[in-house]
């Protein structure tokens, strides 16, 4: 078994979060399908990291997590200040940024 | 710090895949999946949130079995215990039966859809495995026992070559604190807020509630004063309002003697009147 598997199986993961992004219906789900399509770059990140025996994939697979982070905390207030007028977290319904 | 780890690189041999870490490995690699799916295929929104917790958890140990260690840990404590749990605070705020619309906006968006992903795993997959299979890893064992270790090298390396970005972050990290705060604020004018009570009076009077008064209480009388005597109008006749819907139940004739007394329909003193009974003047 070579280091190949996990870029494999980080493929896998990216699909389903790139299916998930474009079936579900719910914004919050959305919202984690791309958490997961992040962490599979995260992954191959650090396989690479690994395979070019050089630290700098972990510190870029840092500042994934960082960014990460970053777009959640403003992803969520948006999704909750949409809620908030549209009584709805679905992405059908919200077909404008304001009202 | 990139030209030692050129050096480190060189010097280290290339390493292998233990037997120990390709158990790990397949025990993991399916979990992870599992999560996945599991995340796309459920109903509702709370047990996608625990599949992807699954997920991450799986990732992380990957990682640390990947000699990154630093990022291992870094996954579960932020990953899954921080950005989940945010996550399934507002999965509770919103509500978690706001599950998905089974409504097909597009039609065959969803075929499409899952057709188009299969696709894209299938060449990433592809491409994966043509290009990388021969490719001997260098490992890092080197840059790992040196310099104090993983931590230490990832900080050197953060505060020397990547400082520009890390100084980039912090002012991300700002933005989106204040991005967030701003974008989930009510504030006083909100749908939540209370009104004043001279807000509460215009709006009584304007025709808002059934009366701008507040309903009659019960009738206080020599006989009876409980909450289920009903209040008397000037005529003598009973004020429906005064009537409590809770105690509805009370029979009204039981009042019917008093009532009849109160209205002076029986020939009885006159407690309010200085000159006596009828016969009396008579």
């Amino acid at each position: 078994m070579s280091p190949t598997y996990y870029l494999l199986l980080s493929a896998l993961l990216f699909a389903i979060g790139t299916i998930g992004v474009l079936v579900r219906r719910n914004a919050i789900v959305v919202f984690m399908c791309i958490e997961l399509m992040l962490n599979s770059v995260n992954l191959t990140l650090v396989t690479f990291s690994r395979i070019n025996g050089s630290l700098n994939g972990q510190v870029m697979a840092f500042f994934v997590m960082v960014v990460a982070a970053a777009e959640v905390v403003v992803g969520l207030a948006i999704i909750m200040s949409i809620f908030r007028t549209r009584r709805s977290a679905s992405v059908d319904d919200s077909n404008l940024l304001k009202y | 710090m990139l030209h030692t780890a050129v050096v480190l690189a060189a010097a280290s041999t290339t390493d292998h895949v233990g037997a120990g870490e390709a158990i790990t490995f397949w025990i993991l690699g399916p979990l992870a999946l599992a999560g996945g799916l599991g995340m796309l295929f459920a109903r509702n929104a709370v047990h996608s949130a625990l599949f992807l917790v699954l997920t991450m958890l799986s990732l992380g140990v990957l990682y640390m079995v990947q000699q990154a260690p630093f990022l291992g840990f870094v996954q579960i404590i932020v990953y899954t215990g921080a950005i989940m749990m945010l996550f399934l605070f507002v999965l509770m705020m919103v509500g978690r039966d706001s599950s998905d619309s089974v409504v097909e906006v597009l039609r065959g968006q969803r075929l499409w859809a899952g057709v188009l992903g299969v696709g894209l795993a299938g060449l990433v997959i592809g491409i994966v495995a043509r290009a990388l299979t021969s490719v001997s890893s260098v490992g890092l064992n080197g840059p790992n026992s040196t310099n104090g270790g993983n931590v230490s090298q990832i900080g050197r390396s953060l505060f020397t070559d990547f400082l520009f970005p890390f100084e980039l972050t912090s002012a991300l990290l700002i933005t989106a604190a204040v991005g967030a705060m701003v974008l989930a604020y009510t504030g006083r004018g909100g749908k939540g807020s209370k009104r004043t009570q001279r807000e509460m009076m215009v709006a009584r009077f304007r025709g808002e509630h059934d009366r701008p008064s507040p309903l009659p209480g019960p009738g206080v009388f020599a006989t009876g004063n409980s909450v289920a005597t009903p209040a008397l109008l000037p005529d003598g006749s009973i004020a429906p309002e005064s009537l409590s819907e809770i105690i509805e139940s009370t029979p009204v004739d039981e009042y019917e003697h008093d009532l009849a007394e109160v209205a002076n329909a029986e020939a009885s003193p006159d407690a309010h009147a200085l000159t006596g009974t009828e016969e009396a003047r008579s």
